[in-house]
């Protein structure tokens, strides 16, 4: 059989979102942020659900996230997207609300509003991209920095004593009432990424139940801002990551 | 007959947000505005006519509140007191970047820093001159009376939605915590999704239909040549404002040998100043900016070849004075009068004042806080 | 039942990044020695007869720039 004999519409068993513009990424090759807005736009695709959802990016190099999904958008300030999800969902209680943030927009400057908006239980999912790093300044220390690890702005390693410990806000937001979802995930491998899929469906779908607030940390790799290769980057975050910050459900109430 | 009660001016800003059809109030308490907050909390609208209010964690997340509601294009608003409003320039920023639409209202109190919970006006030049960075304005409204706490609201959000603009009502604590007979607006229903779109375009963020390109709100552009083309639409619709918007009250001005400039509350002193100063035979006449921006610099130069000299009146150390020196332009001396910490002008003292700049004792008046800016 | 699988790589848009090869339970894919005219190196199939279309290439390409075909043969 030729390969033109396979490449037919009827046998296409996988092809690119149709919320996914038509428009070249800027991030850098092997990031994980495509993978997680492959991940949003196919749940958006396949709840059907794109007039009704409104996406809120943050600063950080997610901030342009806007320019590849095809839904409407609002852009905010550093650290600040949780406040705007709340009075969106607040004034559109109907309509389906997520943030997309960083870690150092939602575990450095914006933890005051993402606790809050949990806290509140507002109706919203959070998709928290933790990739220990500042991405798009240049590679500077994260909340989330690993202990040891070198960054522009700990370059002899991050140490405790002077930096503090890698925050665990998934673990955090968990104990709060309000969270009715909290997860953590990565995009890694194909079983990953399918999981991690599955979880941002569950956390659209519990937006409908209204028992509170869903959130998504996808675990993930900057392989520019840690100096590797993007395949070496997803071998280091499984061996380095994984152990400070283990995949798998910390709370789910949501029943689905 | 219209419906007259007797509020505070923070109750009346709460009542008439309530009645012209306010979507959503985001807020944060502090001192010398809670009244607000708290009187929209005990009205309860999110009952009666849906409106949501909500006590936000901090004033950064209130203001940010704001850009989100304002970005689906509904009708919010939020309120403050100086250090509160300090917090909030930055999200006043983003959304004058973003060309969005929403009321703030800043109930001024003493500073610098923590300063005092007293009356003052020491915010003029953050509300006037930006406050947050980049080159942005804000049209401001300084009301100088209960009535005009009421009126302020649904005219601050008819202007917000006609420049798509943050537009900021400045007032002073005394003016919120006073209480004054009040004319209460008509009760308007909330816009519907189909009436935001009809009235104000289908620009905002409230999900993609498939009639339509996607909406995005940001303050984002990353090319300098798109930036600098949206910096100058921006400049076009402040000088397009400053055509249109300029708002004054003109108080015996005809005949005006002195000229007493101020807003707010030490209007309503100096308003009282006037009279007894008429009294004695010394002819004053007073303007009151009722905009702040756009400034009413074109009256003050109108009236400057008619008078001897101009007194200006400010609770601040004389920040208001610097766009009334634009005006001047050392035409006329001018002269200052300021408190400060939370001290409050007093009618005989702005008279004491006005006695020694007409009789030539002015710098060795027995009057705390005053100046001459500069003589002829 | 056997199935048979393709790839087709959107040349232009695809950075070189390699993860779709790691993840090919089969050993399909590489790089290319040439490359695309920003300068990557593009993922093509190097062996298509491995190729059993099991989408594991595409669902990880951050890029979203492989899609996939199959058959039952």
């Amino acid at each position: 059989m030729n390969i033109s004999d396979i490449i037919k519409p009827e046998n296409k068993v996988y092809a690119k979102s149709r919320l996914l513009l038509d428009r070249e990424m800027h991030y850098c090759p092997g990031c994980s942020h495509g993978t997680v807005h492959k991940i949003i736009a196919e749940t958006i695709d396949e709840l059907n659900i794109q007039e009704q959802v409104i996406g809120i990016s943050p600063v950080g190099c997610a901030v342009l996230a806007y320019d590849y999904i095809d839904i409407d958008w609002q852009e905010a300030a550093h650290g600040r997207a949780p406040a705007l999800a709340t009075a969106i969902k607040r004034l559109y209680p109907e309509k389906y609300v997520f943030t997309y943030q960083g870690d150092g927009d939602l575990a450095s400057i914006g933890t005051g509003e993402i606790v809050h908006a949990c806290n509140r239980g507002d109706n919203i999912t959070v998709i928290f991209v933790n990739n220990a790093i500042y991405g798009m300044t240049g590679g500077q220390m994260a909340p989330t920095t690993l202990e040891g690890m070198k960054t522009a702005t700990t370059p002899r390693g991050r140490s405790h004593i002077s930096s503090g410990f890698p925050m665990k806000i998934t673990e955090m937001l968990a104990l709060l009432p309000g969270v009715v979802y909290a997860t953590r995930q990565s995009v890694d491998t194909p079983a990953a990424e399918r999981k991690a899929k599955k979880s941002v469906i569950k956390a659209f779908k519990s937006q409908k139940l209204k028992k509170g607030t869903s959130f998504i940390e996808i675990v993930s790799t900057c392989n520019s801002g840690w100096k590797m290769t993007p395949v070496e980057a997803n071998t280091w975050m499984r061996e380095n990551m994984f152990p400070v910050f283990p995949p798998g459900d910390v709370k789910d109430e949501t029943g689905l | 007959m219209a419906e007259k009660i007797l509020l505070k001016g923070n109750e009346a800003i709460a009542m008439a947000a309530i009645r012209c059809g306010c979507d959503g109030y985001f807020g944060y308490p502090i001192t010398p505005q809670s009244e607000i907050l708290e009187t929209l909390m005990e009205k309860d609208p999110e009952t009666d006519t849906g409106m949501i209010v909500l006590q936000a964690e901090s004033e950064v997340a209130a203001i940010n509140m704001l850009y989100g509601g304002a970005g689906c294009g509904k009708k919010v608003m939020t309120s403050s007191s100086s250090p509160g409003i300090s917090l909030m320039t930055e999200g006043i920023s983003y959304i004058a970047g973003a060309e969005l639409p929403c009321v703030i209202v800043d109930i001024m109190r003493g500073g610098p820093g923590l300063g005092t919970i007293q009356p003052a006006q020491s915010d003029y030049f953050q509300i006037t001159k930006g406050g947050g960075h980049g080159d942005y304005r804000t049209i401001i409204l300084a009301p100088a009376s209960v009535q005009e706490m009421n009126d302020f609201v649904e005219l601050s959000f008819d202007l917000a939605f006609k420049y798509k603009t943050p537009v900021i009502i400045l007032s002073d604590g005394v003016i919120g915590q006073m209480m004054e007979k009040v004319e209460l607006s008509p009760v308007k229903p909330r816009w519907t999704d189909e009436e935001i779109v009809k009235l104000h375009g289908d620009w905002a963020s409230t999900g993609k239909t498939p009639d339509r390109k996607r909406n995005i709100v940001t303050s984002l552009d990353l090319d300098p040549h798109r930036q600098e083309q949206f910096n100058l639409k921006l400049q076009e619709k402040y000088a397009e404002i400053e055509r249109s918007e300029v708002r004054y009250e003109s108080l015996l001005c005809e005949d005006a040998e002195y000229l007493i400039i101020a807003y707010g509350l030490s209007a309503r002193v100096s308003q009282k100043a006037m009279e007894l100063a008429r009294e004695e035979g010394i002819k004053v006449g007073l303007i009151r900016p009722v905009t702040l921006f756009p400034y009413p610099y074109e009256i003050i130069e109108k009236l400057v070849p008619q008078v001897k000299g101009i007194l200006v009146v400010e609770m601040s150390a004389g920040q208001m004075t610097e766009d009334v020196s634009l005006a001047v332009r050392r035409r006329v001396p001018l002269y200052f009068h300021g408190r400060t910490g939370g001290m409050l002008p007093s009618p005989e003292d702005v008279l004491k004042l006005l006695g020694s700049i007409e009789n030539g004792t002015f710098e060795s008046a027995d009057v705390q806080g005053h100046k001459k800016i500069w003589l002829r | 039942m056997a199935v048979k699988g393709v790839i087709e790589v959107d040349v232009e848009l695809c950075k070189g990044c390699g993860v779709c090869i790691v993840n090919c339970p089969t050993g399909t894919i590489a790089l290319s020695r040439q490359v695309n005219g920003k300068g990557y190196n593009y993922s093509y199939m190097e062996d298509p007869e491995n190729c059993t279309g099991c989408t594991n290439c595409a669902v990880v390409c951050p890029d979203t720039v492989i899609t996939v075909y199959r058959v039952k043969i």
